[in-house]
C-alpha cells in the first residue's frame, strides 16, 4: 500500500439486532473488510438522529453509513423506515451544504448477513476513497 | 398557531454575509411545532451552516439558543448577554419574534431565518393548513365553524360560487370547497336556514394595518 493512499474514516451506525450482529458474524467468519469503518451500536436504526449524522460530518468524518434491519423485519416494527427517512433528509442537507449526498448511505441487512456487511463496508470504503477526503477535514477541524 | 417554514440555506448564508459571530435563536412555541424554528431546527441549521462556511473557507462562529417565546419581553430578557456577544442574531421565530427582538435590542442586527406563512393547525403528520385570516370580524357563528374568508379561494361571504365540481374547488381541484363543507356542517347541526340569509359585504376596514387592542386590566 502506498503511503500517500487516502484511507477514509467512515462511521457506521449499526442496529443492535441486525447490522451489529452481522459485523460480529463477519468477524467470526474471518471475513476481511476495511479497517476504517468505525462501528457505533444503536439499539435500533430508528434511534438515529439527523444530528448524529451531521455532527459526524461536522467533526471531519469522510463518510457515514447507517445500517438497519431488512424492510419489514425491524424488531421495533418500523424503526428502519424512520431511519431511512432521516437519512434521506440528511442527504439533502449534505447536498445543500456542499459535502455531497454520496458520502452518506443507508443499508438494510439481517443479522445473518456477515458477508453482506463485509461487502457494504468495502463498497462504502471504495466509494469514499473515490470521492476523496471530506473538504471539512481538509480545512482542519 | 403561527405556521412558518425555514428559508433555504443559500438565502440564509447570503443574509449572514459580513457577520462573524452569529447567534441562532429558536422559539419554543409555534415554530417549534411546525418544525421551522425550535431547538432541534436551531441545532440542525447551526451544524449545516458551520459545515457550509467551513467548506467555503469563511470561518464564522455560530452560537445556539432557544427561548420559550420570542414574542414577549419576559422571555427574551434572558438572552440579553448572549445577544451582546453576537454581531447578528438569526431568529428562527416568526415575524413577531424577529420584530420583538429588533425592538428590544435596537443596536443589534436581527435577521429572519424563516418565512412566516399563516395561522393554522396540523392536519396530519407534517401537514399544516391555514384556518384563520385574523379578519377582525368573526363570522364563524353563521358558517358552522368553517371560515370562508380563509378557506374559500375567493373569500366569498355568500357562497358557494358556480365553479365547484363534486364538492371540490375550481381554483384547486384537490381542495374541498369551503362552502360545500359549510353546507354539510350546517345540515348536520340543523342550521341550514342560516344559508338563506343574505350576508352583507364584509367590512375589511377592520383588517387595516397595523392593528392594536387595549384591554383594561382589572
Amino acid at each position: 500500500m502506498s503511503e500517500n493512499r487516502f484511507e477514509p474514516e467512515i462511521i457506521a451506525f449499526c442496529c443492535h439486532y441486525c447490522a451489529y450482529a452481522a459485523a460480529d458474524l463477519a468477524g467470526i467468519m474471518r471475513l476481511q473488510y476495511p479497517a476504517n469503518i468505525k462501528v457505533i451500536k444503536l439499539p435500533c436504526s430508528g434511534t438515529i438522529d439527523i444530528l448524529h449524522i451531521l455532527k459526524a460530518f461536522e467533526q471531519g468524518t469522510d463518510g457515514v453509513l447507517v445500517a438497519g434491519c431488512l424492510e419489514g423485519g425491524c424488531h421495533f416494527i418500523e424503526g428502519n423506515i424512520r431511519a431511512k427517512r432521516r437519512v434521506e433528509r440528511a442527504k439533502n442537507i449534505l447536498d445543500e451544504v456542499g459535502l455531497g449526498k454520496e458520502r452518506l448511505e443507508m443499508f438494510f441487512m439481517s443479522s445473518a448477513d456477515g458477508t453482506r456487511f463485509a461487502e457494504v463496508a468495502k463498497e462504502m470504503s471504495d466509494r469514499i476513497r473515490e470521492l476523496g477526503p471530506s473538504p471539512i477535514k481538509a480545512r482542519g477541524v | 398557531m403561527i405556521i412558518a417554514s425555514q428559508k433555504s440555506l443559500e438565502e440564509i448564508r447570503e443574509m449572514i454575509k459580513g457577520h462573524q459571530r452569529i447567534l441562532i435563536l429558536g422559539c419554543g412555541t409555534c415554530v417549534a411545532i411546525c418544525l421551522a424554528g425550535g431547538e432541534k431546527e436551531v441545532a440542525v441549521l447551526a451544524s449545516s451552516l458551520r459545515m457550509a462556511e467551513k467548506i467555503s473557507g469563511t470561518e464564522k462562529q455560530f452560537a445556539e439558543h432557544t427561548v420559550e417565546r420570542q414574542c414577549e419581553w419576559e422571555f427574551i430578557e434572558e438572552i440579553a448577554d448572549r445577544v451582546k456577544e453576537a454581531d447578528a442574531v438569526l431568529s428562527l421565530g416568526c415575524g413577531v419574534g424577529v420584530q420583538t427582538l429588533a425592538q428590544r435590542f435596537p443596536d443589534t442586527i436581527v435577521l429572519p431565518g424563516v418565512n412566516t406563512l399563516f395561522m393554522g393547525m396540523p392536519l396530519e403528520e407534517g401537514v399544516w393548513g391555514e384556518l384563520c385570516s385574523a379578519c377582525g370580524d368573526c363570522i364563524l357563528a353563521e358558517t358552522g365553524g368553517i371560515c370562508p374568508i380563509t378557506r374559500c379561494a375567493k373569500g366569498l361571504r355568500n357562497g358557494p360560487c358556480g365553479g365547484y365540481r363534486d364538492g371540490m374547488c375550481e381554483v384547486d381541484p384537490n381542495r374541498e370547497c369551503a362552502w360545500v363543507q359549510i353546507y354539510n356542517r350546517l345540515e348536520k347541526v340543523g342550521q341550514l336556514e342560516k344559508l338563506s340569509a343574505l350576508q352583507p359585504l364584509k367590512d375589511y376596514s377592520k383588517m387595516a394595518h397595523p392593528r392594536r387592542i387595549e384591554v383594561k386590566i382589572t
